[in-house]
């Protein structure tokens, strides 16, 4: 059961560049919603400032508040106690090179101190499992590393270890952009299924993913939020012409 | 000869001729500067081990030197005294200079601090032995009024301390930036994801780093010279003067006697063999870690 | 593919502490949970076990100020060698520093009985060798570099470069061995005789030829910095890129107009760099020239004389220093060996910096 997330005001910078202006939406539970927009617009940025994740450079900067939940995440918890809560899967997999699949998932969980060994267990199956990956690797969980995967099995092995932490909102940055159609289907359905237990933020270069699994959808346009309605609305009927000029692909 | 206006080609042939040939002489002085480079390299070696294969027996390794006039007895205290010498320097020199390194890959990215301390650990790493270890002398030794082996380690600990922390940067750059942030995307914080995440991945890299700054002091003479200072029986003692493999090679070699010139051409085979082991297997496995930890 | 779900089973024994996410990872609904161990339905978000596991972690933000601080430390440890060094140096040659001023470094006297020191044969015998060794070293060092980077078939380089590597890690005092018994009587016999009869008119070859003296120190050296010189003329070559060579190519350049032209000319900075780098090196090296150069403090013209440096007065004589003073001018010499030997290896490593701009260097 995942959370609804408020974004009110929020300006994001690299630096001296100004990124992001004044984004205002809300993102509602347990529903996937996707942001799309030509490269550059500050989809992905916008993205990583809902895990505290943008400020991990060091020029950049974030003001305005962002809701989750109750909690506005900018306000005064810290970052590591935010990005406990929120799970992401980033543009290409990476999974860690010197672990094993099974501690690849149970990472999370283990290097925060959890010790119940039959509960990590449970849970790394449960989260192959909801990742779609349990039946093609489950007798070799310890024994092959997680970069030996082919690159689908790796964002999937990726999602399991987001998913093992129980995240309330689980944010995805062009999980499959660099992915086979194959397993983009694949991860595709993974979203249909999870989205009833969390909330999902998709970012995508690709409308018609956006189409197949979002209820909502943003679009994003040089650092500005132009339009945030239902998928279906969007795509048909959109309000902006910017919206539409993009859909129709006159640019990006 | 008709102008150059007028035959042009002519000239521009001939010119080129000469140019070439230049070319190739140079290329021939390219050659045999190679082979100036390589035939010492050769002929050391060669010496080595037609001097020192025939003395290298298990008396080498397990007796103490003889005195003066009596042929055969070994090496072994030196032996053993350099791996004493190199355990204390390592128990210094690594875990500090890889802390160093750390510093300078994840905190200090293009800070000026971190810029003053990469710059500063190169220029140390010019600077001669024989300075740092009358440095460790007038700071243990001279108040001590003896000499002793953890003097001599302390010294080649500092010694390592440089090159460890460079390396270990370098390393530890070299792991992907995505790695580190899946780990922070966990809500790891930052030196759980440094110890648990970004060092084991640069393991392979670090430890090769580590190996070389040990080849590199492990034939370090001038800094144990009033440190260490050298022994001619079996010492495991600590506060007390040791032998070592270099200086014991240097005090025969300058030594009247030829058993003792014997025993030094054996003691440096046995010592460059360990260096090259060592310098191979870092070829080898720096080949291997970049493949390993760069995926 | 739906996640499994498991039947509800409630808790066997009450009394015992529920690990809340060992049951859920069975799939047991959390309101069970709650009724059995008495807690209200908590206010969204819902909080599962792992979450709550997950949340009553701190958030460590001591422990980060920690591992930096003792991070930061171990990285002013590099200060601390460089300042701990410059104080014991200077703290116990203050006897000779008061005793002889800077005339200490324009004298040549060494007398230790009297107490008389200077340290003028040394500072000759130094720059002398590390000299020579630059003129023997650099030429045969570039030489090298050249054929390994642009010349020698594929399959010669990675052998080639791991021999040049591998002079590096010889040992000093293994030099010293194979110059003694080797090298000097090589000197002695055949090529000193050659030298006397061609070139002694210079002035620069007289006098006694026992095979030892500042050309046995300069040739020693020259062969123990040529791997630095050579990896570094390596290293900035390679850096020069590949357009360069082709443009000079496509021009019409043999093949050694393009290398003069294209890479070495870019590449001369850093190569002027790696020459103070060896320079740097032989200025401090120790037991190999302690071995060859004669021991003895005197200045001559001849190359075949004996002589000193100062690193090999320090090795040879500090442990029979008996008395202060001695001692104390044998530590002058070395703190003016480290502050050379510091100003020539920084003014090195900024001429290789620009050049590689700013790539991490090595440790060479």
């Amino acid at each position: 059961m995942g959370v609804g997330i408020e974004v009110t005001g929020l300006n994001a910078w690299y630096g001296s560049t100004h990124t992001l202006h004044d984004i205002g939406l809300h993102i509602p539970a347990n529903r996937a919603t996707a942001l799309i927009g030509p490269s550059g617009c500050g989809k992905s940025t916008f993205v990583r400032c809902l895990n505290r994740m943008h400020e991990t450079n060091p020029i950049a900067r974030v003001t305005g508040s962002v809701k989750m939940g109750d909690v506005d995440i900018y306000g005064g918890i810290s970052p590591v106690a935010i990005r406990r809560r929120v799970g992401m899967v980033f543009q290409r997999p990476n999974p860690f090179p010197t672990m094993s699949i099974y501690d690849n998932v149970a990472s999370g969980l283990r290097l925060n101190g959890y010790r119940n060994r039959r509960a990590l267990d449970e849970i790394v199956e449960r989260s192959l499992m909801q990742a779609a990956l349990w039946d093609e690797v489950k007798d070799e969980l310890k024994k092959k590393s997680g970069a030996s995967l082919s690159g689908g099995q790796q964002q999937r092995l990726c999602i399991a270890r987001a998913l093992a932490v129980d995240p309330e909102v689980l944010l995805m940055d062009e999980p499959a952009s660099a992915l086979d159609p194959i397993s983009t289907s694949k991860i595709e359905d993974l979203i249909f299924q999870l989205k009833s237990q969390y909330t999902i933020v998709i970012v995508t270069h690709n409308m018609q993913q956006a189409a197949r699994v979002a209820e909502n959808t943003g679009f994003f346009l040089n650092g500005k939020l132009v339009e945030f309605a239902p998928t279906t609305k969007i795509f048909t009927n959109p309000s902006d012409k910017r919206t539409e000029d993009y859909i129709t692909g006159r640019f990006g | 000869m008709a102008s150059i206006a007028q035959r042009p080609y002519e000239y521009e042939d001939r010119r080129r001729s000469l140019r070439i040939l230049q070319s190739h002489f140079v290329t021939g002085l390219a050659v045999i500067a190679t082979l100036l480079v390589v035939a010492p390299l050769v002929a050391i070696f060669a010496y080595l081990l037609f001097k020192g294969a025939s003395s290298l027996n298990w008396a080498f390794f397990t007796q103490i030197p003889k005195p003066v006039g009596e042929v055969g007895g070994g090496m072994g205290n030196a032996i053993l005294g350099s791996g004493i010498i190199l355990a204390i320097g390592s128990v210094l020199g690594v875990p500090v200079g890889i802390a160093a390194g750390i510093y300078l890959a994840e905190f200090g990215r293009g800070g000026r601090l971190a810029n003053a301390v990469r710059f500063t650990a190169d220029v140390l790493n010019g600077v001669p032995s024989i300075v740092v270890g009358m440095s460790v002398y007038a700071l243990i030794v001279m108040r001590q009024k003896h000499f002793s082996a953890w003097s001599g380690g302390i010294a080649l600990g500092i010694m390592m301390i440089p090159t460890i922390t460079r390396t270990t940067e370098e390393m530890l750059l070299l792991v992907p930036h995505p790695i580190r942030e899946a780990a922070l995307g966990l809500g790891l914080p930052n030196w759980r994801s440094v110890l648990s995440i970004t060092l084991p991945t640069a393991s392979a890299g670090i430890i090769t780093g580590c190996m070389l700054a040990f080849a590199r002091v492990a034939g370090e003479t001038a800094p144990l010279i009033f440190t260490a200072f050298g022994n001619a029986f079996w010492s495991h003692r600590l506060d007390q003067p040791i032998a070592a493999l270099p200086l014991q090679i240097y005090i025969y070699a300058i030594s009247p006697y030829d058993d003792w010139h014997r025993l030094a051409w054996a003691g440096a085979l046995v010592l460059i063999v360990l260096i090259v082991v060592s310098v191979a297997l870092v070829r080898y496995a720096a080949g291997r870690a970049v493949l390993k930890g760069a995926t | 593919m739906e996640p499994k779900r498991a039947e509800t089973t409630p808790p066997e024994n009450s009394e015992k502490p529920i690990d809340i996410a060992l049951a859920t990872a069975r799939g047991v609904p959390l309101e069970v949970l709650n009724r059995e161990i008495g807690v209200e339905q908590p206010p969204s978000p819902f909080l599962s076990p792992v979450r709550l596991f997950l949340n009553s972690r701190g958030d460590a933000a001591l422990t980060d100020r920690v591992f930096a601080g003792l991070m930061l430390l171990a990285a002013l440890s590099i200060f601390a060698i460089v300042i701990f060094i410059l104080k014991e140096l200077i703290g116990s040659s203050q006897l000779s520093l008061h005793a002889f001023g800077w005339h200490f470094f324009f004298r040549s006297a060494w007398d230790p009985v009297s107490g008389d020191f200077g340290a003028l044969p040394f500072i000759y015998g130094t720059v002398v060798s590390s000299l020579l060794a630059l003129i023997i070293a650099v030429p045969l060092a570039v030489g090298t570099a050249v054929f390994i980077t642009e010349m020698c078939p594929r399959i010669l380089r990675q052998p080639l470069s791991f021999l040049t590597e591998l002079l590096a890690a010889i040992p000093s005092v293994v030099y010293g061995l194979w110059a003694i018994f080797v090298l000097l009587p090589l000197l002695r016999d055949h090529i000193n005789p050659f030298l006397i009869k061609t070139l002694g008119w210079t002035g620069l070859f007289s006098g006694y030829n026992l095979g030892n003296g500042m050309l046995a120190a300069g040739v020693i050296l020259a062969i123990m910095i040529l791997p630095l010189i050579s990896s570094i003329t390596r290293e900035v070559m390679t850096a020069v890129p590949s357009n360069q060579r082709e443009a000079a190519l496509a021009l019409g350049a043999t093949r050694w107009e393009m290398i003069r032209v294209a890479v070495l000319r870019n590449a001369r900075i850093g190569i002027v760099g790696g020459v103070i780098l060896g320079l740097g090196r032989a200025l401090g090296e120790t037991m190999a020239v302690a071995m060859v150069i004669g021991n003895t403090p005197h200045i001559s013209k001849s190359l075949l004389d004996a002589g000193y440096s100062m690193a090999a007065v320090i090795a040879n004589e500090f442990a029979e220093a008996s008395d202060d003073m001695y001692r104390s001018a044998l530590i002058e010499i070395g703190l003016a060996l480290f502050i050379v030997t510091i100003l020539v290896n920084a003014l090195a490593r900024m001429l290789v910096w620009a050049v590689t701009r700013g790539a991490p260097a090595r440790a060479h």
